[in-house]
């Protein structure tokens, strides 16, 4: 499957999640930003300014449309009419990427707006690798799938997040948006080193970076339990791991989620313009 | 363990916070899972509420956050929405509204969420151009029987009629007008349409409001006037149609009309 983007990963790019409330601004000024992703499911509306606007945005910035509601992970079939809006977005506005979780949001009819975790056993594994084909299929381009941030674990579970991610990468051909703060999140929740998730993928096949903020809570046993609430700005710690990725897989283009508690956009770009700077390091000592 | 096993009982136990986690869930630490699952738990009605609020902001302003939320919790867990557009789950929203035992008091509420649900429909419908103002001149010029001529309204047309006078509740919310100044209890119409990028709502007379339905039923115009029967009416909603670019076709029903 063809990979437009394959060639501008190396080169360093950082965006931000696009917000309602930046977008005159992001189109009226200057603004230092490579690409801005979206969330599908915002626009898929039939008409309206919010298009409009859409356009405006991807006339000045590449775009990468990110999808949270194909429930990939689903037991059920996939919702084909949500996947024929989905390729009707991803043909209309040709983003240079398009990812999904590996997650649930739905089950028996019923629609969540979580991203919930799956067991990763050998039914899982074929299941999720048959949906993957699917999204492929219907958009005609490589996906890129992202490691979720998780609270519990299934007793069921035979693989470890990492071999799972890279075994379905073995078998669809598609790419993965690690998540460098999930990785941090789900490490942390589950008393892991995190470098493990990061050291299992194909590097090849990473083909994005996010990152995000999380919150701080405690499970029944007093221990730390991190929430992805893309509601404050990068950890420290989420920055280091972040690096030491980028020294590892090389730069890939790197996003900066926040989804509540939105700042003013010239915070978005400061922690954008941190994570290029990273990324800018990384490319010149690879020169 | 089959796929249903794990995902039923998780689906079961995300919506009704009286059952316990589901089991088959393991924690590093060996701590209870129910700290841990009460993370998706909440993550699911506070996304799903957070949605409606941003769909129904003056219900919210009017009932208060906290009611809003409580309310909207409840309706996501009686009524989780069946896909990922969630304006379809807002859709029902009113309906809840209006039948919800707390609210009895505020038997206008769903009207108002109505009205609400009408704007957010404006923005989001169908981008259609307007009938030109010269063409429309032209047809009207032509037009030998203009009473079976049926016109095409943009998408983003809605009659929207109450038996409250949400309209004005809503318009009060806008700032145009001190909410304590609105008489609730009087009937109210409006016409809900997005002109470029801006959605309006236009109070309307009740014979207007009656009309501007039947035009949107696709009733022809001779039809729609005769049951109206208001000529001042069907001007004004004419006038209002034609100013906001919000005809944008016109069929006429005789081939003598061609």
């Amino acid at each position: 499957m063809s990979d437009p983007g394959r060639l501008e990963n190396a080169r360093p790019l950082a965006g931000i999640g696009l917000k309602q409330q930046h977008v005159p601004e992001l189109l009226g000024s200057d603004v230092a930003i490579d690409f801005v992703e979206i969330h599908a499911e915002n626009y898929m509306v039939e008409g309206g300014p919010r298009l409009r606007q859409l356009e405006a945005v991807r006339d000045r910035f590449a775009l990468s449309v990110h999808g949270v509601g194909l429930s990939i992970g689903g037991a059920g079939p996939l919702d084909r009419d949500h996947l024929a809006r989905l390729a009707a977005l991803v043909r209309r506005f040709e983003p240079r990427w398009c990812s999904e979780h590996l997650a649930w949001s739905g089950h028996g009819g019923h629609w969540f707006g979580d991203l919930l975790p799956l067991p990763y056993d050998r039914e899982t594994l074929g299941r999720v690798c048959a949906h993957v084909h699917e999204v492929q299929e219907a958009l005609g381009r490589r996906l890129l799938l992202e490691n979720p941030s998780t609270y519990v674990e299934f007793a069921a579970s035979t693989w470890n997040e990492g071999d799972f991610l890279a075994e379905v990468v073995r078998r669809t051909g598609c790419g993965l948006l690690l998540d460098v703060n999930n990785a941090f999140v789900s490490a942390v929740n589950h008393g892991r080193d995190p470098w493990a998730l990061v050291a299992a993928l194909p590097p090849d096949a990473v083909g994005e970076l996010h990152l995000a903020g999380f919150a701080e809570d405690r499970d029944g046993a007093g221990d730390r339990l991190l929430v992805d609430d893309h509601g404050a700005p990068v950890d420290e710690a989420v920055w280091a791991l972040f690096e030491r990725t980028v020294a590892h897989l090389g730069p890939r283009p790197t996003l900066l989620e926040r989804d509540h508690a939105v700042p003013p956009l010239t915070e978005l770009t400061r922690e954008a313009e941190r994570a290029r700077r990273v990324l800018h390091r990384v490319a010149e000592a690879a020169a | 363990m089959n796929i249903d096993g794990c995902y039923a009982p998780f689906a079961a136990a995300l919506l009704d916070p009286e059952r316990p986690p589901p089991a088959g869930l393991v924690t590093w630490n060996g701590s209870d899972p129910a700290a841990r699952f009460a993370v998706y738990r909440n993550n699911v009605v506070a996304a799903l509420t957070a949605a409606l609020a941003d769909t129904f902001p003056v219900t919210q302003a009017v009932v208060g956050e906290a009611f809003f939320l409580a309310a909207a919790a409840e309706f996501v867990r009686r009524q989780p929405p069946r896909s990922p557009l969630l304006l379809d789950h807002a859709a029902a929203l009113p309906a809840f509204l209006a039948a919800f035992p707390p609210a009895q008091g505020l038997p206008w509420l769903g009207a108002l969420a109505e009205l609400e649900l009408a704007r957010v429909r404006a923005g989001r419908a169908a981008d259609v151009d307007a009938l030109p103002a010269p063409v429309l001149a032209a047809r009207l010029q032509e037009a030998m029987d203009l009473t079976t001529v049926h016109l095409a309204l943009h998408p983003s047309v809605q009659v929207f009629e109450a038996s409250w006078a949400v309209v004005s509740l809503w318009a009060a919310h806008q700032g145009r007008g001190p909410v304590s100044a609105v008489a609730i209890d009087a009937p109210e119409a409006a016409l809900v349409l997005r002109d470029g990028d801006a959605v309006f709502v236009m109070p309307i007379p009740a014979a207007a409001g009656r009309l501007a339905r039947l035009l949107a039923e696709g009733r022809p115009l001779g039809d729609a006037f005769d049951e109206a029967d208001d000529a001042e009416a069907f001007t004004e909603l004419l006038t209002l149609l034609v100013r906001h670019g919000a005809i944008v076709a016109w069929h006429a029903s005789g081939a003598a009309n061609r």
